[in-house]
């Protein structure tokens, strides 16, 4: 075990070096910076010092290593309109992002898991049918589409539910929270359905999937034979095995939640730090760009470590070796 | 004294299917009286098995108990709901399964899946649970059970697994095993152990057994009463020695003879000619006519009765065979 987390804990490292590469080499094409920043009747002299200034006029591989180096240390780099760091700026935003996550993957797993083991088991009732049918909605409808259309139902049209920002915010352990207030869990409930809607349908339709298949097995039928009751035998002794796969798909889903939630956060001016990117990306904010990207990798690596840990608690014939 | 513990009476389970009805069983009767061992035989296909998950009302859709009493300890099971039968499962009427290697959840520890039996039908406390798990699995023949509780089935062989499996059915002492094909997908020697097993441990304990199987040796060793099933039909009843002995119906007579002899001279091996009829047009008169070598006029077109011969020997044809095997 402890051999196998090192192992990993190297890979982890590997890769996001590898995204380092990836992500710096990517951003220097994306246009200059520099003209962004200067006013727009600048002299020549004027952008050349700005450039010195940013360190922009170093060759590239250079460039790289002092990133690299900061990075090391910690240091993202300042964020060009800001001028604060870059990594600051992020963490200060995460906790909006990160709640909004936390709710939208819990609304997942406590809708999708029973529906899904109920569709799968009952396959043949007409509610099934209709579970199914939702869900083939909720994979096919665009997400921002979803989202305007429950501001424009519930916020424009009923008036009951608000349509952006996150209201009231207490301090949680340090970071500033809106789930604990009952103005914020108004505010963070429109956001959080329409990001979980499509990780929701796909892991309903997954659950359903696995227990169709699990609820054949001879083993579901010496358990019946042994009289177990209906909720154990569904959640227990046939859900704990169509669970596998579900995982699997789980920890991707939560990282396409993640990189969602700059789409819903736009859409619902949800100040997270998906936000803060397209704003930095409209203003080619390049080091903040940088910095939540190789944030969201880690996020992403430890995600699929965490997934990979967690097979093991469920089944005993996964050995980590 | 022999006490009734089972009766069967004109049990019909037939499957709705699209293309239309199955009727797997069709007007099976039996009795089974306590720590008697009674065995189901016949080809695939000729409703053993669902006469074995009929008993515990284990019927899935779309199949269906369409028509008959099921009498245990004189109590109709068919009118009994879905709650009352989660009680009588394993606890009064147990089953074992065919595939050892399946009909474990992979995972949940042996202890687990044999506990949970305890868990559901007694009031035992979790050490009283445990102590019970161990003598179980020292019963059926496992060593060392103490440090093989915690282990998943994939540490266990299949005839380990099968031993555990047994171990399950036995954990609340039911009045009723039903065991359905249990040796067959296991290797001859561990066959015999696990049959060996099983018979004493339902002789000691005075349990009734229902054995399905396709095995004619097994059943010759094992069962005090044999019913031999052909397309959901009984065809032929009786105690063991008098079945293998002297079968007096063409296809009791049929299996029998198909039965590779160690010490026959014979080239090759005697079949029954002809595959089991289609489930959907089952023939009219006798199910068997169209392979029996015994065909007359009559069976073709009138369905025989199930009839006694002799005390307790019953049989359902025409023209029965007479005791040597020739006909009448």
């Amino acid at each position: 075990m402890f051999k196998y987390i090192t192992k990993r804990l190297y890979q982890m490292i590997l890769v996001l070096f590898v995204v380092s590469i990836i992500v710096f080499f990517v951003m220097s094409f994306t246009g200059d910076p520099v003209l962004m920043m200067v006013t727009p009747d600048a002299t020549q002299a004027q952008i050349d010092r700005a450039r010195t200034e940013l360190g922009l006029d170093k060759p590239l591989i250079t460039q790289y290593f002092i990133f690299v180096k900061n990075i090391l240390r910690g240091d993202f780099g300042k964020s060009y309109v800001f001028k604060q760091s870059a990594i600051k700026l992020i963490i200060e935003r995460m906790p909006a992002t990160l709640e909004l996550v936390f709710v939208s993957v819990l609304l997942s797993i406590i809708v999708a898991i029973p529906l899904g083991v109920f569709a799968g088991a009952f396959p043949n009732k007409r509610s099934s049918k209709t579970i199914m049918l939702g869900s083939l909605l909720g994979i096919s409808l665009p997400n921002f589409w979803v989202g305007m259309m429950l501001i424009f139902v519930f916020a424009v049209h009923f008036r009951v539910m608000p349509s952006s920002g996150r209201g009231e915010v207490v301090n949680f352990l340090g970071m500033r929270i809106s789930i604990f207030t009952a103005d914020g869990f108004k505010h963070i409930i429109l956001p959080a359905v329409m990001l979980s809607i499509q990780s929701l349908a796909i892991l309903l339709r997954l659950t359903r999937a696995g227990m169709m298949e699990v609820m054949k097995q001879d083993y579901i039928k010496f358990a019946r034979s042994k009289g177990v009751l209906q909720n154990s035998l569904l959640f227990q002794h046939a859900l704990k095995n169509a669970l596998i796969p579900v995982i699997t798909v789980f920890g991707i889903q939560i990282g396409k939640i993640i990189a969602f939630a700059t789409v819903t956060e736009t859409i619902f001016s949800w100040p997270g730090m998906g936000k803060l990117l397209i704003d930095s990306i409209n203003r080619s904010d390049r080091p903040v760009m940088v910095a939540y990207l190789m944030i969201v990798a880690f996020i992403f690596v430890l995600l699929n470590f965490i997934v990979d840990i967690v097979y093991t608690s469920i089944d005993p014939r996964i050995d980590l070796r | 004294m022999v006490e009734k513990l089972l009766e069967v009476k004109d049990l019909k389970t037939y499957f709705h299917t699209f293309k239309g009805i199955v009727k797997a069983v069709d007007g099976v009767s039996f009795k089974l009286n306590k720590g008697e061992i009674l065995g189901i035989v016949g080809e695939s296909g000729g409703g053993k098995s669902v006469t074995g998950f009929s008993i515990l009302k284990l019927i899935d859709d779309p199949g269906k108990i369409e028509n008959g009493e099921i009498l245990f300890n004189g109590e109709n099971l068919v009118n009994k709901s879905e709650k009352e039968m989660k009680k009588i499962r394993g606890s009064k009427i147990s089953m074992i399964f065919q595939d050892p290697m399946t009909s474990l959840n992979p995972l949940y520890t042996i202890q687990q899946q044999i506990g949970e039996v305890l868990k559901i039908h007694t009031n035992m406390n979790a050490e009283q649970r445990k102590q019970r798990c161990i003598n179980l699995l020292d019963d059926v023949g496992i060593p060392q059970p103490e440090a093989r509780l915690k282990s998943y089935p994939h540490q266990f062989s299949g005839g380990m697994r099968q031993r555990a499996i047994i171990a399950a059915a036995l954990a609340a002492e039911p009045e009723l095993i039903i065991a359905d094909e249990p040796t067959t997908a296991l290797d001859v020697t561990i066959q015999a152990q696990i049959l060996r097993l099983m018979k004493k441990l339902v002789k000691e304990k005075n349990t009734s057994l229902l054995l399905i199987t396709h095995d004619l040796a097994v059943v010759a060793e094992m069962v005090d009463r044999a019913i031999v099933l052909y397309c959901g039909q009984v065809m032929e009843t009786g105690k063991i020695d008098d079945l293998i002995h002297q079968p007096i119906h063409p296809y009791t007579y049929g299996l029998l003879n198909s039965i590779p002899r160690l010490n026959d001279q014979k080239k090759r091996l005697s079949q029954i000619e002809g595959m089991v009829p289609n489930m959907f047009e089952l023939p009219k008169g006798c199910n068997y006519a169209p392979r029996c070598d015994y065909c007359q006029e009559r069976c073709l077109k009138e369905e025989p009765k199930i009839r006694e011969i002799y005390e307790g020997h019953r049989v359902s044809c025409h023209y029965p065979l007479s005791r040597e095997g020739s006909h009448e």
